[in-house]
């Protein structure tokens, strides 16, 4: 379907939960290994608590900044529903690193939609790995919920086409310049992630046998 | 923005740097020399020049509206220098008043207009083609496809602007403005402006004189198509599979490369006017021709009305995107090829729409307005938009910035006979009401309609995200500047002084009471809420609440508040003593997004909601 060539990462979550953010980072790692990258939202009005979907497209040359359905290497799920909301942009039998925390919006208080019983396994069920965690009661221990998306950047940090440290240094790059006094928590937040991760997996192949 | 900006120095010359096409065209702006930019705020638009104002030398500010920010630019480019103005597609309804004229005049220093189309409506009323002015104001237009394109047009366009004293257009779409890829940036060449020629038969646009230019233009309108078919914008990719070959523009051009790797294309990016015979020459080298253009046949007319073959919006959607999945399919039909499917259908999940903001002052106003009934609201546009949606359904149109007055005014006028009894409102934001809205209220006032106008003042372009207006007594760069004192300018427009309110939207009671009664009264009253967005520093958080969940009856009145803090936790069925079933929905409060407004404790019967306990560790409202 698409060039081999080109990595395709889709992160999806709501506003405000910085997923646009953590899609930057992960474009400024990948060009700090020499490679062409593209990055592109589609996030609705420019108002907290929409849908947001952003594509990462990076490798030797990138054209189009979409991803087609059924394409991507990668999905970040940073909210359980929009995880299985996105699931058809991934290859058949892809990863899917999920944060299972719900975010419930209004339309389902006012009980005019219903909140999808389990996301999880309705994923699990059309074939895709899925590494699930609760980033943001990790983000929650460490202090502060908006670390949530670091989190989820150390959970990606293993299954990208390059060597964890990258990605670390991309973050760390970004809050020494802007907000020096969160670098550390911020490295422990993506090492957090890094271990959910690992242990999800862990579960999931202890699940298996 | 609300804080003032740091002013920084820009990254050196030869940096790779990752920007959005708004960057990017901020940043060739800057490099271009340009003196004055000038712009209202509206997505996708907007950051382009709220990074301009970030750089040193250049005046930039937030026009009242793109009219005014066109005819900021037109006056700094009739004393020479280089100015630019930008605007999402409608805002060029509004400016062109002013573009219909410039073009029979031109300019002497380089002016370019960038319009960014929503095309995909992500945040928009409609979705029309700015690329129908270029054709309409006989002026060129140029079609980056992504923000490298974009820096590198935006620099020619100034040059191209002088050389043929026209101003040009740059046609940017959302999936340009707000993408972001790698551009090489260059330095900052200063250009000094020759100053105003005093030259009436060319600046004052009598019949006399407008008639004389009008021939001017025509004859422009020939060197314009004669430097297109020759321009390093318009190139083409020879490809090796002849079956179709394509002529494309905009982001819709890298979908094709994307999609059709060994397809011969013709990429327009100087798209009017039209190359033809470039058109002519690349299209006899291919077995079918199709024009992928977002959104309207517009090259595709031209090229038919030209005698050459071509296929487009016959095998093509005329809204939306031309992505990859879009293209595919419909090639694939065209060469009799087996349709590629998708390989799984997409999970049934709920919409999420965009929801106001955690104690926003707008969720006051529309709790209230969706207590009263017998009443017909004319809406605007901003984020009090939302107000048509859940739980408060109370906004009943919206058409255009400013228009809730003169709807107001008409809807009142054209009453019908189910209408006779109904009270009319007009919801309007501070910004939108400078932008367009005085005068619609000046009519309202001047020909005796009765309208009640709430005019939600929250001190900032709100949806846009928080930047600045003559309202909100700050400039583009956070300084301190005039601000309109809304009281005075509605009463100075004729409406009595004793048919002026100024409310707080958090106080319930006394909002309720005053809409209540004005709405009474037939003739002409102004409401003004005067709490500030919440995503502003002049937004004070206090001290959130939770429920106390043995106290909450689950009358579920706070729920109608529509804060996305608040959720239900349970829901039952209840038979009052009236013999009537009702749901009771019992609540709890996400503590640690609640800034403590207090709308939804003013509705609570039994007290249940309280300040919360910030000695205990803070949880997550779970479902």
């Amino acid at each position: 379907m698409s060039d081999q060539s080109i990595t395709n990462i889709l992160v999806v979550g709501i506003g405000g939960q910085g997923v646009m953010t953590a899609t930057e980072i992960l474009a400024e790692a990948a060009i700090a290994l020499g490679h062409d990258a593209k990055k592109t939202e589609v996030a609705g009005m420019a108002q907290r608590g929409g849908v947001v979907s952003s594509h990462l497209r990076f490798g030797p040359k990138v054209l189009s900044p979409q991803i087609m359905a059924g394409t991507a290497d990668l999905l970040v799920g940073f909210e359980s529903a929009e995880t299985l909301r996105w699931c058809h942009y991934l290859k058949p039998g892809a990863l899917v690193l999920m944060n299972t925390a719900r975010l419930v919006p209004p339309v389902v208080d006012l009980g005019l939609y219903d909140y999808p019983d389990d996301p999880l396994a309705e994923i699990r069920a059309r074939g895709f790995e899925v590494h699930a965690f609760d980033a943001m009661a990790i983000a929650l221990e460490l202090g502060d919920v908006r670390l949530g998306n670091t989190v989820m950047l150390g959970a990606m940090a293993d299954h990208l086409p390059f060597p964890p440290g990258v990605l670390l240094d991309s973050i760390l790059k970004r809050f020494s310049a802007r907000k020096p006094h969160m670098v550390e928590v911020n490295r422990k937040a993506f090492e957090a992630g890094r271990a959910a991760d690992q242990a999800a997996a862990h579960n999931k192949a202890t699940e298996a046998a | 923005m609300a804080a003032v900006m740091p002013q920084f120095v820009p990254h050196p010359a030869s940096s790779r740097l990752l920007l959005s096409g708004n960057e990017a065209v901020a940043r060739a702006v800057w490099e271009s020399g340009c003196k004055v930019a000038a712009a209202y705020p509206g997505t996708p638009s907007t950051e382009m020049l709220e990074v301009i104002s970030t750089y040193p030398d250049i005046y930039s500010e937030w026009s009242v509206n793109e009219k005014v920010s066109l005819e900021v630019a037109i006056g700094a480019a009739f004393a020479g220098s280089r100015s630019f103005c930008c605007m999402k597609h409608v805002g060029m309804n509004v400016a062109s008043d002013a573009l219909m004229t410039l073009t029979l005049t031109g300019v002497i220093g380089g002016l370019v207009i960038a319009i960014a189309d929503d095309v995909g409506l992500s945040s928009s009323q409609n979705e029309q083609d700015s690329r129908y002015w270029g054709r309409f104001a006989h002026v060129p237009l140029f079609e980056p496809a992504d923000s490298q394109e974009a820096y590198a047009m935006t620099k020619l366009a100034f040059d191209f602007s002088e050389k043929f004293q026209v101003p040009v257009i740059l046609r940017l779409t959302t999936r340009i403005n707000h993408v972001k890829c790698l551009v090489t940036v260059g330095t900052r060449e200063p250009h000094l402006g020759a100053g105003f020629q005093k030259e009436p038969a060319r600046w004052v646009m009598t019949p006399a004189g407008a008639g004389k230019r009008i021939p001017l233009m025509f004859e422009r309108d020939k060197t314009l198509r004669a430097e297109a078919e020759i321009s390093p914008l318009n190139t083409i990719d020879n490809g090796s599979d002849k079956r179709v070959g394509f002529v494309a523009s905009g982001p819709a051009w890298m979908h094709v490369r994307e999609s059709f790797p060994n397809a011969p294309v013709l990429k327009l990016g100087f798209s009017c006017p039209v190359p033809l015979e470039k058109v002519r020459a690349f299209a006899a080298t291919v077995e079918k021709l199709v024009v992928v253009e977002e959104v309207e046949p517009l090259v595709e007319a031209e090229l038919k009305a030209a005698g050459i073959e071509c296929l487009g919006k016959d095998i093509l959607p005329r809204q939306g995107e031309l992505a990859p999945n879009v293209l595919k399919p419909a090639i694939a039909k065209l060469l009799g090829e087996p349709v590629p499917v998708g390989l799984t259908a997409p999970a049934q999940v709920f919409p999420r729409p965009p929801t106001m903001c955690v104690a926003c002052p707008h969720l006051g106003v529309y709790y209230t307005l969706a207590q009263i009934k017998n009443l017909t609201i004319s809406g605007d546009i901003g984020c009090y938009t939302l107000g048509a949606g859940h739980p408060w359904n109370a906004l009943d149109t919206t058409i255009s910035m400013g228009a809730s007055m003169g709807i107001a005014l008409g809807l009142d006028k054209g009453r019908g006979e189910s209408d006779k009894d109904k009270r009319i409102l007009a919801v309007i934001g501070d910004s939108t009401f400078l932008h367009m809205g005085m005068q619609g209220l000046l009519d309202i006032v001047y020909n005796g309609g009765n309208v009640t106008v709430l005019l939600l003042d929250n001190r900032a372009v709100g949806m846009t995200g928080g930047q600045s207006n003559p309202g909100t007594g700050r400039n583009i760069h956070g300084q301190e500047a005039p601000r309109v004192n809304f009281a005075k300018l509605v009463e100075s427009l004729g409406v009595k002084q004793e048919r002026i309110h100024v409310v707080d939207p958090y106080q319930l009671p006394v909002l309720f009471k005053t809409i209540r009664e004005e709405i009474k009264i037939p003739e002409v009253s102004v409401i003004i809420t005067d709490q500030p967005c919440v995503l502003i520093d002049d937004y004070k958080k206090q001290k959130p609440y939770e429920v106390l969940e043995d106290k909450c009856t689950g009358c579920g009145n706070c729920v109608d508040v529509g804060c996305p803090a608040i959720h239900v936790t349970r829901r039952e069925k209840a038979i009052k003593p009236s013999g009537k079933e009702v749901e009771l929905q019992f609540v709890k409060i996400e503590t640690s997004v609640c800034t403590g407004c207090s709308l939804c404790v003013q509705p609570c019967a039994p007290d249940a909601i309280v300040h919360a306990d910030l000695t205990k560790p803070m949880r997550l409202v779970r479902h």
